[in-house]
């Protein structure tokens, strides 16, 4: 099976674990920013951690945002978002200003509300995720299983069977959208080690 | 729920990690991409390396053993030393880390936090600071003063009033690293890791003096804090035996402490 993997560069992040942890998984990744780019790719992933309203900003700058939705949701390129590249999909953000997302999945992005047992926020360290419904990107997971994530917003998906896993925190909060071909982690895949790699694996294989 | 973290910490000198006591008489331990590869096999949570030596030498951050060392860890990788700029912390950032440590720098120039969340996100920001116990005081409410540059200078500031300025500036994480527990193994100084830990609403992080998996404990609970910086016990000759990351994993769960479980392969 071809899996050349387009990761979408829109500004400053770190994005060489994320290229070297789809390698280990036996892809071919590279890393743009070009739109013209993204036409070879059998997949597409979205990484990025940063604002919000600034990373639309940039991927509006650069053409991304049309590109992506020609492939993503006109020819069903399977998509990948990672983190703030998760919380790109949804419909807006808060942080930093409302912001329209890309909008392919309904719902709002907003802040994590601490409560009395889960009180510091960013949500940082290795947290379960447990699989709702039959996931695809959790296949051959053992449920409850610890991934690592880094953030202080949330996808809060309108329709509930976008959520196709959750994470106890703050309450609890959607950690896994899939719908068709549309994939988004709230954790960082490339640095959960084992179980990220079956992640990676699973969207590969889709 | 959200795991305690074990975070295994590298000073390192010319690529080598070394291992000092109490900031001092660095001793030589192995290279550092060579026990980063071990540890993340031993599943470790974490790795942060500080460059010990670029801020006193005034130079750059040694770039190469950066990326050598993020080039096979799949875990969390926080780089420190010799950061200045926002500049800085992108070539950091790009040679595989995904979060910053700023320390003296940070106390020389606090705008340098603000920037830094601003340009990456205030995850990226790790303030670790270097206290040490010096009694109460009209300007040191707290009895614990900050210093810099590998624990030589006193700043004058109070370790509690500089943590909060911290977060308020945008740092995601805040660092204690007690100056009198460095290298001792007798266990985290909890007096002030938990007054930290209870003037922040970021995640809180001990670091100095681990010997054993009590003071791990500790440090988790009467200490407060959200994760565990440990060196000495994971890899210093002066030690006996270093237990495996999963042994100390295993003793963690059994007295209660959630952790991520080892994984067999």
């Amino acid at each position: 099976m071809m899996n050349r993997v387009a990761i979408i560069d829109y500004g400053m992040c770190n994005l060489d674990s994320v290229q070297r942890a789809l390698e280990e998984c036996g892809a071919s990744a590279t890393i743009t920013d070009e739109p013209a780019d993204l036409d070879h790719a059998d997949r597409i992933v979205l990484p990025g951690v940063g604002a919000f309203g600034d990373a639309m900003a940039r991927m509006r700058a650069r053409g991304l945002d049309t590109a992506l939705k020609e492939l993503v949701l006109g020819d069903g390129v399977p998509f990948l978002g990672i983190c703030l590249g998760m919380q790109m999909i949804a419909t807006v953000g808060e942080e930093g200003g409302e912001t329209p997302g890309l909008g392919w999945i309904d719902g709002v992005v907003r802040r994590l509300q601490p409560n009395a047992v889960d009180r510091r926020i960013p949500h940082i360290g290795w947290n379960e995720v447990e699989a709702r419904g039959s996931s695809t990107l959790l296949q051959g997971i053992p449920p409850r299983s610890d991934f690592y994530f880094v953030h202080s917003y949330h996808l809060d998906c309108d329709v509930d069977a976008d959520s196709a896993g959750v994470t106890p925190y703050c309450g609890e909060f959607t950690s896994v959208v899939e719908r068709g071909a549309i994939f988004g982690v709230q954790f960082h895949p490339e640095k959960s080690q084992q179980h990220g790699f079956r992640v990676l694996k699973n969207f590969l294989a889709y | 729920m959200l795991t305690k973290r074990l975070i295994a910490c590298f000073d390192v000198v010319d690529g080598r990690v070394t291992k000092a006591q109490q900031f001092q008489d660095n001793i030589d331990v192995a290279p550092a991409e060579d026990l980063a590869q071990q540890l993340y096999e031993d599943q470790i949570d974490e790795i942060v390396f500080y460059d010990i030596t670029a801020s006193a030498q005034k130079r750059k951050i040694d770039l190469d053993t950066v990326r050598r060392v993020a080039q096979h860890v799949f875990v969390p990788f926080t780089v420190g030393g010799g950061i200045r700029s926002v500049e800085d912390m992108f070539a950091v950032l790009k040679a595989g880390a995904e979060k910053i440590s700023i320390d003296s720098m940070a106390v020389r120039n606090p705008s340098i936090i603000r920037e830094g969340a601003e340009a990456f996100g205030r995850q990226c920001v790790v303030l670790s600071t270097q206290v040490k116990h010096v009694g109460v005081s009209a300007g040191l409410p707290s009895g614990y003063e900050v210093f810099i540059d590998g624990a030589r200078e006193a700043t004058g500031l109070d370790a509690l009033d500089w943590v909060r300025r911290g977060e308020d500036l945008g740092a995601g994480e805040i660092v204690v690293n007690s100056i009198d527990r460095d290298g001792t193994a007798s266990g985290y100084d909890l007096e002030i890791t938990s007054a930290v830990a209870d003037a922040v609403n970021v995640p809180v992080i001990a670091s100095g003096g681990a010997g054993n998996v009590d003071h791990i404990v500790d440090g988790v609970t009467t200490g407060g804090a959200q994760a565990a910086i440990i060196s000495s016990i994971l890899y210093s000759p002066r030690f006996e035996r270093n237990p495996s990351v999963r042994e100390l994993k295993t003793a963690l769960s059994e007295r209660g402490v959630p952790v991520r479980p080892y994984l067999d392969a």
